[in-house]
């Protein structure tokens, strides 16, 4: 008896040198970490990342590589667990030694794998509109900045004669801070405090520390808030600026189409809906809405139409277990995730190195590629160069360009510079 | 129950002594030393760690679940409550080096203070917060099972009420206006008692503390069990209501198993986050609360080594999984737990005696008879 549960537990003790798996570096080829969800809450979103991203991969590979060396993916699930997000980010520096890695959607991903990059001084690639507020050495930030989604759609909004502001958003980092932001923003654009709906919060001294209606996630009555939109909406002249995240636009803009309220009476912008949530939102409820992002797939460039050629034909020959081909899309994440693997190709060439320290110095000085979206252009700050452009939701899921604003500089720190 | 004979309690068994003993070898003595001289990478032994800590959450589950017949679903919460209460802690020791570069931390800074809430100032003190990441679960495990027993609520309805206090738990946390980091929770720590967490030779120094606290909590479960008190644990389990009508006061022995349990979830908790470096709501939310149940299963539910050997071994195949099949760990983790269900409801514990069953069964040469 004593033996065998020695035996047990010795054999748990072996396992846990066998994992410690350390293959062999191939010469020809540099190992590129992959660190999406592809499994629970967050998966819907973020396997379509996955898939460009291997999509990209096999376009570069097919083209020689990069520096001569064909890219290895090392993809890894995170599991919409953020927790396992840090052990998995932990595991492809350390053991997988990957050179860059390209994940991560939610902020409270990018948050828990953070320090594991600033440790080992790697570099990750992040692709998704966030709040801002930050700048690592370690992170790349392709994603939309605030200045580049929130505040050229109030711009918009402003040239099409909205003068009243409704700020609706789910309870997390983004929408908080996008909504301050906001909320600064209009004051210097000129517009009155009472004339910004949602209402605000107000610290001990009477400064406001958090502007907007919140609704937690997975929120579903949006009867009350509705009402309250159409009283502030009463006079014309306004508009909803919407931060609301995955699965509660379904209720909400139900009860907004019930309540009478349209496209024309009281325009909603959200930042958080891509023609990849279309996917499983009901578009017919949203025609007319605004989107606002850098880029679209109705973008009529010849660059765009070959990446979503290119991409449909690859996910026709891909043989990744489980992956969806029909009724496919391109959003403004998964071609800033493209984007991201070509700006990391141009860093890695210009730098001569796989280095991340000098991959960095080539970001930092400024490179640039022509995307699906246009041109794309690293800054020092670690963040993006690119175009803006506004669009209004058809049926089919897609959206019709109403303006863009080409090449708007990418910048983090945004709370109190508006005055 | 004979009452005039006085409970004598067993010895532990030497096989059990044994496998602490080789446990304590290999986890306080073997696997840092390996650490040491780079036999394993730091990595691997973080990842331990980790494990060891599920691993006291899985204790935790077993003390109600397979010591007294409670199923709690709810576990989850006093492991991220004794977090949370280590994280406060940590947070007050990453100082002005945060991304605002000011003396509160950051997701403060976002929301608008300038100083730092009150309920925040003393848990700058280590052995304050180490003495909150306690009495805090002990203190909701206490209020929720004093509530719970003396209404007599059992069974299916004691386990939903479990999961909706884990998920009440979540949904305050996910608030930033509850000042603990909102949906983000604490992470970017940088020191623990003024070591970087950094350091590989902190995160062993971690690792041995969860080491030895799990065989401190397995002895001092063990010593229990011995007890009288473990007897009735025992007896509660099996027919409640006998139990009860033997003259114990059932409801008190089970407010105090209840809090025994969340103190040993809030271990396991205030140990996990400096190791893995971040805490958030998500940690609260049912699911994983239920995680823990499936590891206790997998492992052998009521046994003292099923729950820790679950909580390594499938939070193990996880880590393996997740990196070498991303687009079909699920599927083998379902059907494992499958597996088990179907074919060693014992767990992975009863593995041996039913390899043994199982080759008494075929062996070719037939049982001796017994002795004419």
């Amino acid at each position: 008896m004593s033996t065998t549960r020695i035996a047990s537990l010795l054999s748990v003790g072996a396992l846990a040198l066998a994992s410690l798996v350390s293959p062999a570096r191939a010469e020809e080829t540099v190992k590129v970490g992959v660190l999406h969800s592809l499994s629970g809450t967050m998966a819907i979103s973020e396997t379509s990342l996955r898939d460009v991203l291997l999509f990209t991969f096999d376009e570069i590979n097919a083209k020689g590589g990069v520096l001569g060396k064909k890219i290895t993916p090392v993809v890894v699930d995170g599991a919409s667990n953020w927790p396992l997000f840090a052990e998995k980010a932990k595991q492809l520096l350390e053991q997988d030694k990957v050179a860059v890695t390209f994940g991560c959607w939610t902020s409270v991903s990018r948050k828990s794998v953070l320090p594991v990059y600033e440790k080992n001084n790697g570099l990750l690639f992040y692709p998704v509109q966030y709040e801002g507020e930050e700048e690592s050495k370690n992170v790349a930030y392709t994603a939309e900045a605030v200045n580049q989604q929130a505040t050229p759609a109030v711009d918009y909004l402003l040239a099409q004669g909205v003068k009243k502001f409704y700020l609706l958003g789910s309870d997390y980092v983004y929408p908080q801070t996008t909504n301050l932001v906001l909320l600064e923003y209009l004051l210097s654009k000129g517009v009155a405090l009472e004339n910004i709906g949602g209402g605000f919060r107000k610290d001990a001294s009477g400064k406001i520390i958090s502007a907007g209606k919140y609704t937690p996630f997975g929120h579903t009555d949006y009867q009350q808030i509705v009402a309250e939109i159409k009283q502030f909406s009463a006079g014309g002249g306004a508009a909803v600026v919407s931060t609301l995240n995955g699965d509660t636009n379904v209720p909400f803009f139900k009860e907004y189409a019930a309540s009478g309220l349209t496209a024309e009476s009281c325009p909603v912008v959200s930042f958080s809906i891509s023609e990849d949530e279309f996917r499983g939102l009901p578009a017919d409820k949203l025609v007319g809405q605004l989107g606002c992002w850098t880029y679209f797939q109705t973008i009529k460039s010849p660059a765009n139409k070959k990446f979503v050629a290119d991409f449909q034909a690859w996910l026709g020959k891909s043989t990744v277990p489980g992956i969806v081909k029909d009724g496919r899309v391109t959003c403004s994440p998964m071609v800033l995730s493209y984007d991201g693997v070509y700006l990391w190709k141009a860093c890695v060439e210009k730098a001569g190195s796989f280095e991340v320290d000098k991959v960095r110095d080539a970001w930092k000085s400024g490179v640039s590629f022509d995307g699906p979206g246009g041109k794309v252009t690293t800054q020092p700050n670690m963040h993006l160069t690119k175009n803006v452009f506004i669009g209004e939701t058809k049926a089919d899921g897609q959206f019709k360009i109403l303006k863009s604003f080409d090449n708007v500089y990418g910048e983090p720190w945004l709370k109190g510079k508006f005055k | 129950m004979a009452s005039s004979e006085k409970y004598a309690p067993p010895a532990p068994p030497s096989d059990t002594v044994a496998a602490l003993l080789a446990f304590t070898v290999l986890a306080v003595l073997i696997m840092p030393m390996l650490d040491v001289f780079g036999a394993i990478d730091h990595f691997t032994l973080n990842l331990w760690g980790k494990y060891l800590c599920y691993a006291l959450l899985a204790l935790s589950v077993n003390v109600l679940w397979g010591g007294t017949g409670l199923l709690s679903l709810g576990q989850g919460l006093f492991f991220a409550l004794g977090g949370y209460m280590h994280g406060m802690y940590l947070m007050r020791m990453i100082g002005d080096q945060g991304q605002y570069h000011k003396p509160i931390p950051d997701f403060l800074v976002f929301l608008g203070w300038t100083d730092l809430p009150g309920f925040w100032k003393p848990f700058e003190n280590f052995s304050f917060a180490i003495l909150m990441a306690f009495l805090l679960p002990g203190i909701i495990a206490g209020i929720f099972g004093w509530l719970a027993f003396r209404s007599r609520i059992k069974g299916v309805y004691f386990s939903i009420l479990t999961q909706a206090l884990t998920y009440a738990g979540a949904l305050i946390f996910f608030r930033n206006n509850t000042l603990m980091g909102g949906n983000n929770g604490f992470t970017d720590f940088k020191a623990e008692l003024g070591f970087s967490l950094r350091e590989p030779a902190t995160q062993r120094g971690l690792f041995i503390a969860t080491a030895v606290m799990l065989i401190g909590v397995v002895i001092f479960l063990r010593w229990l069990e011995g007890t009288k008190f473990g007897l009735v644990q025992r007896a509660i389990r099996d027919g409640e209501n006998r139990t009860l009508f033997s003259g114990y006061a059932t409801p008190a022995f089970k407010l105090f198993l209840f809090v025994l349990a969340a103190l040993i979830a809030a271990i396991g908790g205030a140990l996990y986050v400096p190791q893995v470096g971040i805490i958030n709501p998500s940690d609260m939310t049912p699911e994983k609360s239920l995680e823990a149940i499936v590891w206790v299963a997998v492992g052998g539910r009521g046994t003292l080594l099923g729950p820790i050997l679950g909580a390594v071994f499938v939070n193990m195949l996880k880590s393996y999984a997740t990196r070498a099949i991303p687009d079909l760990w699920l599927i083998l983790l379902g059907g494992l737990f499958l597996l088990v269900v179907l074919f060693l409801p014992g767990g992975l514990v009863s593995l041996p005696e039913k390899l043994r069953g199982l080759w008494q069964r075929f062996r070719p040469t037939p049982t001796p008879a017994p002795a004419a």
